[in-house]
């Protein structure tokens, strides 16, 4: 399952809504069958941009809770505007998605 | 990702400039005020504080932490920071009794507010600290969270 986001026009705002899936691994918990520490896995860097302004760039760490959910609100912004979301993690994998602001 | 690119070339100046990089690749862009990385790995509240450079951080009234005074679960606490400090360029966010206690640090430009809502992960009962960067100068504020069990690992 993708990345999702959903922009909206609060006056006049876009209230931006990210869920990302990831599993946010710290490092430090260990496999219930197994024993094993499973290994740190999370999104390290995450950028977003607005009718192609960047509005925010987060560096984050494993205590961003697994599937991780931003939300955002960006001034200036307007009806059918596009927004972009990338992350970035830990071992370098990527993803991005995008929608308009509606 | 192309059709990304086209769109963020066409914006001006240093906006476009750092969207270029992020789209080649989330590529660091060049900021004066960012915090390192290193903050990361900071064992205690006081170091994340100093890594931030926000050492000597005056607590606000104009930031409100929002967050639930008791968290059942401690692996999904939502967490939403309000910053009414006018120009308000950054919010971090700190789990002060976590091992690592740094959580994330949030650059905002380009028209976004001062707010951040997420959801974090909480090891224990601990205050959960919004560090805000404003016209150069650092802000925070803070609101404890009673976690039943605890969200990191084990």
């Amino acid at each position: 399952m993708a990345m999702k986001i959903r922009a909206t026009m609060v006056g006049d705002s876009a209230d931006v809504k990210v869920l990302m899936n990831h599993p946010m691994e710290t490092g430090t918990r260990k496999d219930a069958k197994t024993g094993q520490t499973v290994p740190a896995h999370y999104i390290s860097r995450i950028v977003a941009t607005v009718g192609g302004k960047t509005v925010l760039e987060a560096d984050t760490g494993p205590a961003i809770s697994k599937n991780p959910y931003l939300a955002f609100k960006v001034k200036g912004a307007k009806s059918g505007d596009k927004v972009t979301v990338a992350w970035e993690d830990n071992k370098g994998e990527k993803e991005s998605a995008e929608a308009t602001v509606g | 990702m192309n059709h990304q690119r086209r769109t963020v070339l066409r914006g001006v100046g240093a906006a476009g400039a750092v969207g270029v990089a992020a789209a080649a690749g989330l590529l660091r862009p060049t900021e004066v005020y960012a915090a390192p990385r290193s903050v990361f790995d900071a064992k205690d509240a006081a170091g994340v504080m100093r890594g931030l450079g926000a050492g000597g951080a005056a607590e606000s009234g104009q930031i409100v932490v929002k967050a639930p005074d008791i968290a059942e679960n401690g692996a999904v606490v939502p967490v939403e920071v309000t910053s009414n400090i006018p120009g308000t360029e950054s919010i971090a966010i700190i789990a002060e009794k976590n091992a690592s206690p740094m959580v994330a640090d949030f650059d905002l430009k380009g028209g976004a507010e001062g707010f951040v809502s997420t959801r974090i992960k909480l090891a224990n009962t601990s205050p959960v600290r919004a560090v805000v960067r404003a016209g150069g100068k650092m802000h925070t504020a803070a609101k404890e969270v009673k976690v039943t069990i605890g969200g990191c690992g084990g």
